[in-house]
């Protein structure tokens, strides 16, 4: 491979992770507040699919990612308000409105399938563009794929270094704390799995307006990309920087599944694309590992030197979730 | 009156009429008569005896995964994992089957050991979800999504490498078996009676599982309160062990049936979603052995109905899953609201 193609590919794949990353960024806030969304599936689906009718039907890209985040914001709400006023199981609803979404989507997309319609086109950024090696990969991108870059940091400087992210924090971790500070613990819950919500929503039109311009229905093969989302929410320890990194290697992983296609032809083309999945599993094992009883005991009777070593390593891969996910609050 | 069974039983026909009312709006939406797509889907599925067979084919496995999804949810466990613990059970099921083919074995030996090989399948597959949450501290429904992915890549593996028919591999699946490695059928319908009759038989012993054994009663003190079943000396990762185990045997022979009296070869799409289908069931029934037949019933019906939709009326077969959807949507949404009131009241 020579290196045009090589950066060529690096920049394809910063474009594959922007849709994981609204979808990951929105679940994290979310889950920080203290809602799993678990919707997150069907939600890519039917906001992909809308977002491209939209698009189609006004021949406006904006309206279509605005349908896109407001149905994202939609479905958030019914979560919202199941778990939160209804107290209601959270993964229920959530599992429901996954499968459902993405039924809807098929059943309300089937005019729209295959039609060719509106879609992104790149949009150099000027002098960026032409730094040599980083240009090409980082700023020769679709407008949605430098919000992408944008939404990881605002959501980072958001949680880490603003008061309100502090409070956000707290009523993940400790609600009835935050609830003595002054906060309306269940408001803002609503608030900010809404503002998660739609922000998974623009990972639908990110897909159907941009990564696979159209609407092809079940053979898009969408389905099953916001579990994959749901999962590095995790790996991300529900930090919007280790949840970038992990939504970023992901997509390196799958096009490299295709890169590597040509070389590996005796393995099935279907079983590349689906590599990263058991490598997911196993960064979830590594990641929660150290949150077992066993753990901790095999470690207890280790010598002093490679036991500080072993607490070490899985200290730095360990993700806690916040402490109250998916705890109803009550005032008593 | 809103108390008790008459009034938690009221409240589930409001939400069957809300779900209805809501997926009519939706067919008024796409232009298309809510009435008439309903009578479709009515006469689809109950509209002649060969049609009703149909209905009976996706009946087995569905009540097979609810069944074993019973016992998971019992010991307070989202095995989502289950839709690949049905594909892992066609898959060992077709393994046995291939070792079988060219044998002396006779058919009837070789059938029922090939199922068993699918619920050993399915279990297996199971206790891995099962084990990554014991030993791991990884979620069931994040372990159990990362392995349904898996299994997928397995199968298509399988279909495309060691197992290719002869000549080209496609989507169509393995080579398929002799008739005589298939379960008996009932003449001229596709349904097996022996498959139906292994269903009715599972759903049956799960209920007795849950309702009259000690293993039962235990299973669900592990299921409401983890910890304080640990303290009475219940010994509680093991029964959430034995629970995936269970269900993973149960998905697995669903598997075993998709095999041996269905597609009698392994496709791609062996599990159908039926996986997720049943967990949608277990919670419309919640999570009540009792009810399992006749919904699962109801789902498999609207299932099969809505295959002609789209020849008939032009519209997406996905509209059962949008009503199944629904309507458990609006079950927990009403369960939830009457909850609320008689907490006010």
């Amino acid at each position: 491979m020579n290196q045009e193609n090589l950066l060529v590919g690096l920049a394809g794949v910063l474009a594959a992770a922007a849709p994981i990353l609204f979808a990951v960024l929105g679940e994290t806030l979310s889950e920080r507040a203290g809602v799993i969304n678990l919707s997150m599936n069907g939600t890519i689906l039917l906001t992909a699919m809308s977002g491209f009718a939209v698009a189609y039907t006004t021949d406006s890209l904006l309206l279509g990612f605005l349908a896109g985040m407001l149905i994202g914001a939609v479905v958030a709400l019914i979560v919202a308000f199941a778990s939160i006023t209804l107290k209601q199981s959270q993964v229920a609803v959530g599992f429901v409105l996954a499968l459902t979404c993405r039924d809807l989507a098929y059943f309300l997309g089937n005019p729209f399938m295959g039609v060719s319609g509106p879609r992104l086109q790149a949009a150099p950024i000027p002098v960026l563009s032409d730094i040599p090696v980083l240009g090409p990969v980082f700023f020769r991108q679709e407008v949605i794929t430098y919000v992408s870059y944008l939404a990881i940091f605002l959501a980072w400087l958001w949680i880490y270094r603003t008061r309100p992210g502090l409070m956000l924090q707290g009523i993940g971790e400790k609600p009835a704390a935050a609830y003595i500070r002054g906060a309306n613990v269940n408001l803002m819950r609503y608030v900010y799995t809404v503002i998660g919500g739609a922000l998974i929503g623009l990972a639908g039109p990110a897909y159907s307006l941009g990564v696979r311009a159209g609407w092809m229905g079940t053979i898009s093969g969408l389905d099953g990309i916001g579990w994959i989302a749901l999962s590095i929410t995790i790996f991300g320890g529900w930090n919007p920087a280790r949840a970038a990194f992990g939504a970023y290697l992901f997509a390196l992983l799958q096009w490299l599944g295709l890169v590597l296609q040509p070389v590996l032809t005796q393995v099935p083309s279907q079983v590349l694309q689906v590599a990263p999945f058991p490598l997911m599993i196993l960064t979830l094992l590594l990641v929660n590992i150290g949150n077992a009883e066993w753990v901790e005991r095999t470690l207890a009777a280790m010598p002093e030197s490679t036991r500080k070593f072993f607490a070490k390593l899985l200290r730095a891969m360990r993700a806690s979730p916040p402490a109250a996910l998916g705890v109803p609050f009550e005032r008593d | 009156m809103l108390r008790g069974r008459l009034g938690s039983f009221l409240f589930q026909s409001i939400a069957f009429v809300l779900a209805l009312g809501f997926v009519s709006l939706i067919l008024l939406a796409v232009g298309a008569s809510p009435l008439e797509a309903y009578k479709n889907i009515l006469t689809g599925s109950v509209g002649s005896m060969r049609k009703f067979a149909e209905v009976l084919v996706s009946f087995v496995p569905l009540l097979l995964v609810t069944a074993g999804l019973l016992i998971t949810f019992s010991a307070g466990l989202w095995n989502i994992g289950v839709e690949g613990q049905i594909v892992l059970g066609a898959i060992a099921t077709t393994w046995a089957l291939r070792q079988f083919v060219d044998s002396t074995m006779p058919p009837a030996l070789a059938i029922f050991l090939s199922i068993l090989a699918g619920m050993a399948g399915g279990a297996v597959w199971a206790s891995f979800a099962g084990m990554l949450k014991t030993f791991g501290g990884v979620n069931e429904i994040f372990g159990g999504l990362g392995l349904n992915f898996v299994s997928t890549a397995l199968t298509l593996y399988l279909i495309f490498g060691p197992w290719k028919r002869e000549g080209v591999a496609s989507m169509s699946g393995t080579e398929p078996f002799p008739d005589v490695f298939s379960l008996p059928q009932l003449p001229d319908l596709r349904i097996s009676p022996w498959a139906l009759g292994i269903a009715l038989a599972a759903v049956l012993v799960v209920y007795l599982i849950l309702q009259g054994t000690y293993f039962g009663l235990r299973l669900k003190a592990v299921g409401r309160n983890f910890r304080a079943a640990y303290l009475l000396g219940i010994p509680t990762w093991q029964y959430s062990l034995y629970s995936f185990l269970i269900c993973g045997a149960l998905a697995g022979l669903a598997g075993a049936m998709q095999v041996t009296a269905v597609y009698h070869r392994l496709i791609p799409s062996i599990s159908s979603g039926y996986g997720y289908l049943g967990l949608m069931v277990a919670m419309l029934i919640n999570y009540q052995a009792i009810w399992a037949v006749p919904l699962t019933l109801f789902f498999a019906a609207l299932n099969i109905g809505s295959i002609q939709l789209p020849i008939v009326m032009k519209l997406d077969s996905s509209l059962s899953g949008v009503l199944q959807g629904v309507l458990v949507l609006f079950v927990l949404l009403v369960e939830g609201a009457r909850q609320k009131f008689l907490k006010k009241a």
